[in-house]
C-alpha cells in the first residue's frame, strides 16, 4: 500500500495528501513527545530558579556559589500568601501553585491601580502576593517580598529581604530586567546591591523614604540611612528602583501587611 | 487610553523592531536600495503585522495558553509548546490570503506589493512581533496596537535606510566596504540614533 | 556544482560564509551576541537545526511534491526548532531566558530554509548533512567572533571569567559600554566584512553607481 503510494508520480494528488499527512504525523509525534517528556524537567528548573532567587535575596547562599542544594535549603523557608487589600495572611490561595503573572492578568485576582497612585508604572496589581519567611525560633529573622517596577526599558522584578525589624534591608536581588547593558544593568552588580544592606526603608513617621539618589551618598547627611548610591548614566533606572520602594512599601503595596505584622495582627 | 498611545509610540520608536531588536534584517538589508521599493515593502509589512499579531493573540488566548481550552472542558491542557508552529502557519496562511484578496479586489495595490508578499512570510520581524506579544502577555487591543506600531516602526526604518543608501552613491567608499559592509555601518549609526528615544515615557 | 565533501563542509566558513557574503540569518547574529555564552548556545541550536533539517529534507527529496515543497520544509524546520527550544528550556533555563524569542526565530532564519531549498532538496543525505554542518559552523564562526569581541571589550570578561579587570573593580580596563549596546554589533560585522573582502578580493561587490571619471577626479 505504502509502496504503491510512493511509486506514484510526485505531483499525483493522492501522493501529495499522503506525504502531507505522514509528515504531520511524524512531526507531531516528535514535537509532542519532546514537550511531554521534558515538561517535568522544565517545571523543576523553573521552580529551582525561583527558589534560588529567593535564597539569594534571603542571604542563605552567595552569588556564584557552586553545588548549592537549592531545594534542601529552601525547606527552611516558609512561603505564605498575603492578601494585599487586608494586609493579612490568607489560605484562600495555595502558595505552591500561585502564579503572580497570571493573577495580574486575571480581573478576578487583580485591580487596576489608579493613575495618581501608580508611581511604579505597573498598570494592574494582583490582590495576593507570595512572601517568604525565614524564622529564628518563632520570631521572623528575614522576610522576603516580591517587588517590581518599570525601569528604563521594561519592568524590573526583584526580591527584597528585610531584617526581623521589618525596616532594615538585608539584601535585594533583581532577577529579571532589561535595563541598558553596561549602565542600568548595574542593578545586578553585587557591589551595588551590597550598598543596600543595612539601609532603612521607613522614616520616623512610617513613610517609605529609601531612595536611589544621584551620585554618591554623603555619609554625614542625616538621610544617609535612607539613601543608596546612584548608578552613573542610569538615572532613570535608579528612579524606577526608587518608585518601586515607594509603591510596594506604601499603602497599595505591603504597607498594611507590614503594619499588621508589627502589631501581631497578620 | 494613555497606555495605548504610549505602547504605540514605544513600539514605533523606542523598541523599533529593526533597529533595536534586529528583526527582519535579511529583507531589511536586501530591499533597501531604492526608496520606492522600500516604501512598498514597508506598507506590506505594516498590513501583515497588524493582521497577524492580533490573530495570533486570539489563538494563543483561546487555544494554546495553559488553561485556554477551559471552554472545551479541558482546563488543564497546556499547548503553549505548539506556539511556534502555529504562528508561522498563521503568518504563511494570512500572507497567502492577503495576496489573493489583493489580486482580486485591489489589483493596483497587488501589483505594487505583490513581489514583497511572499518575502514577508520569512521576515522574522513578523514572527518576532507575535512572539514578543506572547512573551509580554499583551491583551487583544494591545496586540493590535503593537502590531500596527511595530509595522510602522519597521517601515520607517527601512525607508530611512533606503534614503541614506540612495545618497551613498555619491560617496567614495573603500573597495572592501562597498555594498554590504557600508550598509551595516550605516544601520549601526541609525540604530545609535534611535537609542536617543530610550527612556521616553508617555 | 563541485560537490566534494571537503568543499561542501569548509566552503561556508569563509569563502562562502552565509552571514558575511550571502547576507542570510543576520538578525540573530546581531541580537544574541552580547556575550560569548549566548553566542555559543545560539550557534549550537542553529547548527543542530540546520543539520537535521537538511538531512530530513534530503531524505525525502525524491518524494517531495513540488506544490507543497516550501510548507513541508517549513514544517520540518518548525518542529525541529520546537524540540530544540524545549530542550533548552529543560536543560539550560537561564540561557533560554536570555535568548528569549530568538530561539524561536531560527524558524525564519534564512540560512536554514535557504540551505534546505538550495542544497538539500537536490543532493544525497550525506552531503546535505555536511552542508548543514558547514553552514551552521560558518554562522557560528561569525557569532562567536562578534560575541567574543563584545564581551571581552564591553565587559572585560569571556564566558563570565574576568580577563581584563574593569576599572570599577580596581583594574585598569575601562569597559567600552557601547559594545554592549545593539548598534555595536552592526559595526563589528561591517568591519568583519571589510576585513574578509580585503583578504578575499573576489568577494568585493562591484560599485553600483560609478561616479563619472571626470567628476571623480574633481572630487578626489
Amino acid at each position: 500500500m505504502i509502496r504503491r503510494l510512493l511509486d506514484l508520480p510526485n505531483d499525483d494528488s493522492r501522493k501529495i495528501v499522503f506525504i502531507a499527512v505522514s509528515l504531520c504525523l511524524v512531526c507531531s509525534l516528535m514535537v509532542s513527545s519532546a514537550a511531554v517528556l521534558l515538561a517535568p524537567i522544565q517545571a523543576a528548573q523553573q521552580q529551582e530558579n525561583r527558589r534560588m532567587n529567593v535564597l539569594l535575596a534571603a542571604g542563605l547562599i552567595e552569588e556564584g556559589e557552586e553545588d548549592v542544594q537549592v531545594n534542601q535549603l529552601f525547606q527552611q523557608i516558609e512561603a505564605r500568601i498575603v492578601n494585599l487589600d487586608t494586609g493579612q495572611f490568607t489560605d484562600a490561595v495555595n502558595p505552591a501553585t500561585f502564579d503572580p503573572r497570571a493573577a495580574k492578568r486575571d480581573p478576578n485576582m487583580s485591580d487596576e491601580i489608579p493613575d495618581d497612585d501608580d508611581v511604579a508604572g505597573l498598570g494592574r496589581r494582583e490582590r495576593y502576593a507570595r512572601v517568604y519567611i525565614l524564622r529564628d525560633g518563632d520570631a521572623i529573622s528575614r522576610l522576603v517580598l516580591p517587588v517590581r517596577a518599570y525601569g528604563l526599558w521594561s519592568t524590573m522584578f526583584a526580591f527584597i529581604a528585610l531584617e526581623g525589624d521589618l525596616n532594615t534591608v538585608a539584601a535585594i536581588n533583581f532577577y529579571e530586567h532589561a535595563e541598558t547593558p553596561g549602565l542600568g544593568d548595574e542593578i545586578e552588580d553585587p557591589d551595588w546591591r551590597a550598598l543596600w544592606a543595612g539601609r532603612q526603608i521607613f522614616d520616623a513617621q512610617g513613610q517609605p523614604r529609601l531612595r536611589v539618589i544621584r551620585g554618591r551618598v554623603d555619609s554625614a547627611s542625616p538621610n544617609a540611612i535612607h539613601e543608596v548610591d546612584g548608578m552613573a548614566g542610569a538615572t532613570l533606572t535608579g528612579n524606577g528602583v526608587s518608585n518601586m520602594i515607594v509603591f510596594w512599601f506604601g499603602e497599595s503595596g505591603f504597607g498594611q501587611f507590614l503594619d499588621n505584622l508589627r502589631t501581631g495582627g497578620a | 487610553m494613555d497606555d495605548i498611545i504610549s505602547l504605540f509610540v514605544r513600539s514605533v520608536f523606542v523598541e523599533n523592531l529593526a533597529l533595536a531588536f534586529f528583526l527582519g534584517m535579511c529583507t531589511f538589508l536586501a530591499v533597501s536600495k531604492r526608496v520606492a521599493t522600500a516604501f512598498g515593502l514597508g506598507i506590506a509589512v505594516i498590513v501583515v503585522m497588524t493582521v497577524t499579531v492580533p490573530v495570533n493573540n486570539l489563538l494563543f488566548k483561546f487555544l494554546l495558553d495553559k488553561g485556554a481550552l477551559a471552554w472545551a472542558g479541558l482546563p488543564y491542557v497546556d499547548m503553549s509548546f505548539l506556539g511556534l508552529i502555529t504562528y508561522i502557519g498563521v503568518i504563511a496562511a494570512i500572507v497567502q490570503v492577503l495576496e489573493m484578496v489583493l489580486d482580486r479586489y485591489f489589483p493596483a495595490l497587488y501589483n505594487a506589493l505583490g513581489i514583497f508578499l511572499p518575502l514577508i512570510t520569512v521576515n522574522c520581524a513578523i514572527l518576532g512581533a507575535s512572539l514578543f506579544m506572547v512573551e509580554r502577555s499583551y491583551n487583544f487591543t494591545e496586540s493590535l496596537v503593537f502590531g500596527l506600531g511595530g509595522g510602522i516602526g519597521w517601515a520607517l526604518a527601512v525607508i530611512a535606510l533606503a534614503g541614506i543608501r540612495e545618497k551613498l552613491k555619491y560617496s567614495d567608499v573603500p573597495e572592501g566596504l562597498q555594498g554590504l559592509g557600508i550598509t551595516f555601518i550605516t544601520v549601526g549609526l541609525m540604530s545609535l540614533g534611535f537609542m536617543a528615544f530610550s527612556g521616553i515615557q508617555l | 556544482m563541485d560537490a566534494s565533501p571537503r568543499k561542501v563542509l569548509f566552503d561556508p566558513l569563509v569563502d562562502n560564509n552565509p552571514v558575511t557574503l550571502q547576507m542570510l540569518g543576520v538578525c540573530s547574529a546581531l541580537a544574541v551576541t552580547t556575550n560569548l555564552l549566548n553566542s555559543l548556545i545560539m550557534s549550537a541550536a542553529l547548527t543542530v537545526v540546520c543539520v537535521f533539517s537538511n538531512g530530513a529534507v534530503s531524505a525525502i527529496r525524491n518524494h517531495m511534491p513540488s506544490s507543497i515543497r516550501i510548507i513541508v520544509q517549513m514544517t520540518i524546520i518548525a518542529s525541529l526548532v520546537i524540540v530544540v527550544d524545549q530542550l533548552l528550556k529543560a536543560f539550560a533555563y537561564e540561557v533560554s531566558r536570555s535568548l528569549s524569542v530568538f530561539v524561536g526565530l531560527i524558524i525564519t532564519n534564512c540560512i536554514v530554509l535557504g540551505r534546505a531549498e538550495a542544497f538539500a532538496s537536490k543532493n544525497p543525505v550525506g552531503l546535505s548533512l555536511l552542508d548543514g554542518l558547514g553552514n551552521g559552523l560558518g554562522y557560528s564562526a561569525v557569532l562567536i567572533v562578534v560575541g567574543a569581541v563584545r564581551e571581552l571589550f564591553g565587559a572585560g570578561s569571556l564566558l563570565g571569567i574576568v580577563i581584563l579587570t574593569p576599572a570599577q573593580d580596581g583594574g585598569w580596563y575601562v569597559p567600552n559600554g557601547l559594545l554592549l549596546l545593539p548598534p555595536s554589533a552592526f559595526f563589528i560585522i561591517g568591519l568583519m566584512i571589510w576585513g574578509i573582502r580585503t583578504w578575499k578580493r573576489d568577494q568585493v561587490e562591484p560599485e553600483e553607481f560609478q561616479i563619472h571619471a571626470i567628476h571623480r577626479q574633481e572630487v578626489l
